[in-house]
């Protein structure tokens, strides 16, 4: 199973101030951490929302927002794509990410969709072709003739 | 707490973390594999029993690991009275000195773990042990699956993987194998049993089909865990690296793998849009890792190019078959086998002509191996149908379809043999 790991910004991270020194090497042996169970699939930093844009759509017409956006605690400044067995895998590996001392913040995770997800949502048209597959198959063995 | 925290997730998710590296660093000093894991699965029924009521401790791999030292204590002190006992009686008997209590404490520290998760590694898929007992004794001490979940995904009794895994380490006693990392003269073949062991994994998760058990396809997640823990175990072995980007690029493209109706789809049919760039991207990677090490490329390195080859190409035309023609040339040196071979002639096919491939292909039909062998008539009969030789490319589509065992592949071929026939 695959889950998105995100780090919720905070007013230091959209500020741009740079984690500490110390928290950096937390991070990079956390990083090395993950790699070396296997679990690390790709991992980013998020520069802050002054940098970026959101696009609204509506009524068939877009437009262009410019950050920085207000609601700091539900933006995201970092993201892990972890691969592991289970939710609770995942949980185990986040509460082992380093944290500054006596900060708050809040890291979310999602499960990400993947190939097989998909099978239920398929199923009722596929079960129709394959109905008709089948329907064709049948017909078709009782034409051909032996050999 | 909700939903997510219930106490026996919970242990699962910590063994699953800190299993392997508890008993590689139990293994290390106790000096034996099979009792360090006895001594791991203690300290996880202790974890059973005391976590629901006490919680889950903050640093639950150092909880496990106090538990599993005292077992192991205990274990020894059990032992020495029993060996006094043997004194008394006047037998002989060949012992090694036992570590004291100190030592144990000294050695179950953190620093050298990595060196101890690589020796249970190479202890895991030592030679001495049959394939099976390899498989099944990696997936345990190594993937922390439970003697059930290693049954179900091989789809063989759950009494049978537990036999599997006592004579494993029976033989391992027996054979006095050490828990070392292999000297350098060694060290080839013992890490080409390693690889084996993980790419038998991976295939045996690949081959599984839907409706099979669900824990089949996640053989393949397995794999590729354990090769990407060895990657970074063993960053200068190119044929590490090698085996990873294997494994990353065909499993990047297990989404597009079945049609509709579950039929099989070939590589170069399927929709490249269902190949999963992530696992592209991280397949390209470490097959970099690999040819920026030395030396020349060997067969898992080899095999990555090919399926990098293919992953790089948006389209099933652009593909480079001209170097995938000449890695299968060197392939062949390394591999020497019929298969390689008749890749190499699609290659050259491909990529010189239907000719030039057909040549290759008649040198082909003497090995006893491909006799039954239902891809070289279907590949005789396309390359013939290339050439607009019809008739013969029908009648080894036909042959093809007889040979096949797979309902499906055998009405693909069928329908081939269709296209072959002389127009109206």
């Amino acid at each position: 199973m695959r889950f998105m790991v995100m780090i919720k910004a905070n007013p230091e991270s959209e500020a741009g101030v740079l984690p500490s020194e110390e928290l950096l090497t937390a991070m990079q042996r956390y990083n090395e951490e993950l790699a070396r169970a296997g679990v690390l699939l790709a991992g980013e930093g998020l520069h802050p929302s002054s940098k970026g844009a959101r696009v609204r759509f509506s009524g068939g017409r877009t437009s262009v927002v410019d950050g920085p956006f207000t609601e700091t605690k539900e933006l995201v400044a970092g993201f892990w794509i972890m691969q592991v067995k289970s939710l609770a895998e995942a949980i185990e590996w986040v509460k082992r990410i380093p944290q500054s001392d006596g900060e708050e913040g809040e890291i979310e995770i999602r499960q990400v969709f993947e190939a097989d997800d998909f099978g239920d949502a398929l199923t009722p048209e596929l079960r129709e072709q394959d109905r008709r597959l089948r329907e064709q198959a049948a017909a078709q063995a009782g034409d051909q003739s032996a050999g | 707490m909700g939903v997510a925290q219930d106490v026996p997730s919970t242990i699962d998710a910590v063994w699953r973390i800190e299993s392997a590296r508890l008993i590689a660093g139990l293994a290390r000093t106790v000096r034996d594999v099979g009792l360090a894991e006895e001594l791991a699965q203690d300290a996880l029924v202790a974890a059973l029993e005391q976590w629901p009521a006490a919680g889950v401790p903050d640093n639950p791999g150092a909880w496990l690991t106090a538990v599993a030292k005292r077992r192991a204590v205990d274990h020894f002190r059990r032992r020495e009275r029993y060996e006094r006992k043997v004194a008394e009686i006047g037998r002989d008997l060949v012992s090694r000195p036992d570590p004291t209590e100190a030592d144990l404490v000294a050695a179950l520290v953190d620093d050298g773990i990595e060196d101890d998760l690589l020796r249970l590694v190479f202890t895991a898929c030592h030679p001495v042990l049959p394939t099976e007992g390899r498989v099944a004794l990696t997936l345990r001490v190594l993937g922390g699956l439970t003697t059930g979940e290693i049954a179900r995904a091989f789809l063989v009794p759950e009494p049978t993987v537990a036999q599997r895994i006592v004579r494993a380490k029976r033989t391992l006693t027996s054979q006095q194998v050490g828990f070392e990392v292999p000297d350098r003269a060694e060290l080839p073949e013992r890490l080409a049993s390693v690889l084996e062991v993980i790419y038998l994994i991976f295939n045996e998760g690949y081959t599984a089909t839907a409706g099979d058990d669900w824990m089949r396809p996640t053989l393949c997640e397995e794999a590729l865990r354990l090769g990407r823990i060895l990657a970074e175990l063993t960053p200068a072995e190119p044929e590490v690296h090698g085996l990873v980007a294997l494994m990353e690029l065909q499993a990047s493209r297990i989404g597009a793998r079945t049609g509709p109706s579950g039929e099989p789809v070939r590589l170069l049919d399927q929709q490249r849009g269902r190949w999963d760039q992530l696992l592209i991207r991280r397949g390209l990677a470490a097959l970099e890792r690999a040819e920026r090490l030395a030396g020349p490329p060997g067969p898992y390195q080899l095999q990555a190019a090919i399926a990098g080859c293919h992953a790089r190409a948006r389209t099933a035309g652009e593909t480079d078959w001209i170097r995938i023609a000449a890695l299968y040339q060197v392939l062949a040196q390394q591999l020497p086998s019929p298969v390689v071979e008749l890749n190499r002639a699609v290659a050259v096919g491909m990529a010189f002509g239907p000719q030039a491939g057909l040549d290759l292909v008649e040198q082909l039909p003497g090995e006893p191996a491909l006799a039954a062998y239902h891809l070289l008539p279907s590949v005789r009969g396309d390359l013939l149908a290339r050439l607009r030789r019809f008739d013969e490319a029908r009648s080894e589509f036909e042959r093809a379809a007889g040979l096949t065992r797979n309902a499906r592949e055998r009405e693909l071929l069928l329908e081939r043999a269709r296209g072959c026939a002389p127009a109206g």
